[in-house]
């Protein structure tokens, strides 16, 4: 994980620095020879190990189990969400959330059910870099980060916060929680199954397909499903050829 | 006798027309149809995309705008086509977007929808109907948002809109590429071809 981390740092400030060198196409994504490159890797990982691995994880152990892992994960994710909805201002949301960390730790068993959710306290979605984005911080250039995926300039760093923030990483022992860590991505992973079906099915070019509709999901969770309106694209004008 | 019926027809139009359901009920009835197909089609059930296909070309296709939809996602690159290709542009497209929307529906397990009531007037001709999927194994539900039109064939789809994200724009930037780097007629080849080799694969894993 260390070396991932510090890989992420350095990917970071090359692409802060390579910001400036644009090479055409869309203008959120002027590292786009980089990104495609670790785009191809990472699906290729995902083929060879990630996705059977899911798969496998789906075929062999039963949804009650796998809902149970999930939940667990997502618990202990809600406790840094609440924060970042207090940093955000969102005092309401926050409480939500520390009352959903409470009930599905207590009643939930360690929060292996969310009992919260059947409660009618609904989960949200925030991370450090909606927060950054909440703040106004824009989302610099799109990147693709190794293993981890689709990201931003801003959200890579908000990630790294989000990592000393994950509970996992207090647990003591590498082993463990390196094993949580790679439980974690598996586990989100099986529950993208269907939807990775899809995009393969829908898309022309898959890498522009996956960021396209990324930054749009991103601008749509710093606002919290309500985006301001883009400026509407001038009708009139063909793209030049 | 056929006076009588043609009359009888005549007087049921106009009625018919005053009675367009509301967008929100038309999106519940044509989902709750679907939904119970899926149920209890054991060929759909086993991955017979065939049959999902016909599912979709017989309930859910009539309420969608596809020419819109395509508008859409050519931009101001819409104006670059032919009517000629502006047709087999839209056609391409649908045949794309109906296989894309018929592998989702085959991967529909028991998911809950929960619609949002609508926040409209009666004299819109523009709304959004707001639904949310619960999927098993995950407690944050996915929003999926219909953008719908007036028309006097009654309410038409002109975009879907997943997790807040427009399917419809999502292409924009992939065709506004294909059409600077090939032309529009590079687009419509490009199209083309991704239908066909769908549908190969789809041969090939026997499903057919």
């Amino acid at each position: 994980m260390a070396i991932a981390k510090r890989l992420c740092v350095e990917l970071l400030l090359a692409a802060t620095l390579a910001g400036c060198a644009t090479t055409g196409g869309n203008p959120a994504d002027p590292l786009e020879p980089f990104n495609r490159a670790m785009f191809r890797f990472n699906d290729a990982v995902d083929g060879v190990v990630i996705k059977p691995v899911a798969k496998g994880y789906r075929a062999v152990v039963p949804g009650i189990v796998r809902t149970g892992v999930s939940n667990f994960f997502s618990n202990l994710e809600d406790v840094w969400i609440s924060v970042n909805n207090m940093l955000q201002g969102k005092f309401q949301d926050g409480f939500e959330d520390f009352g959903r960390v409470f009930i599905n730790s207590t009643l939930g068993v360690a929060g292996l059910f969310d009992f919260a959710s059947d409660m009618g306290i609904q989960k949200h979605n925030e991370d450090f870099g909606q927060t950054l984005g909440r703040w106004g911080v824009g989302s610099g250039a799109y990147l693709v980060l190794p293993i981890l995926g689709p990201s931003t300039v801003r959200d890579g760093f908000g990630f790294l916060l989000d990592t000393k923030a994950d509970l996992v990483f207090y647990i003591d022992g590498v082993r463990v929680h390196n094993s949580l860590y790679a439980m974690h991505k598996i586990s989100d992973r099986t529950n993208l199954l269907d939807a990775s079906s899809v995009v393969e099915e829908a898309a022309l070019d898959k890498y522009s397909f996956v960021r396209d509709y990324w930054l749009q999901r991103r601008r749509n969770l710093v606002y919290d499903g309500n985006p301001p309106r883009e400026p509407e694209e001038p009708d009139d004008e063909p793209t030049k050829k | 006798m056929n006076i009588l019926r043609f009359s009888l027809l005549a007087l049921l139009v106009p009625v018919a027309q005053a009675q367009e359901p509301a967008p929100d009920v038309l999106v519940k009835s044509i989902t709750g149809e679907v939904v119970a197909v899926l149920k209890q089609d054991k060929d759909i059930q086993a991955g017979n995309p065939k049959k999902i296909e016909e599912l979709i070309e017989a309930k859910v296709l009539p309420h969608f705008n596809f020419t819109r939809m395509t508008r859409i996602a050519m931009a101001r690159n819409w104006r670059l086509a032919t009517p000629e290709q502006q047709k087999e542009l839209t056609a391409e497209f649908k045949t794309l977007l109906v296989r894309t929307y018929s592998t989702a529906l085959s991967n529909y397990r028991d998911q809950l929808i929960d619609y949002k009531p609508l926040r409209a007037k009666p004299e819109d001709v523009e709304v959004t109907v707001r639904s949310e999927v619960k999927q098993s194994g995950s407690s944050q539900p996915v929003a999926i948002d219909y953008e719908m039109e007036k028309t006097p064939n009654g309410w038409k789809v002109y975009d879907v809109k997943v997790g807040g994200v427009s399917l419809v724009t999502t292409y924009r930037d992939t065709f506004t590429s294909e059409v600077k780097e090939r032309g529009v007629d590079g687009l419509i080849k490009s199209l083309a071809a991704k239908n066909r080799q769908s549908e190969r694969e789809r041969a090939k894993s026997g499903k057919t």
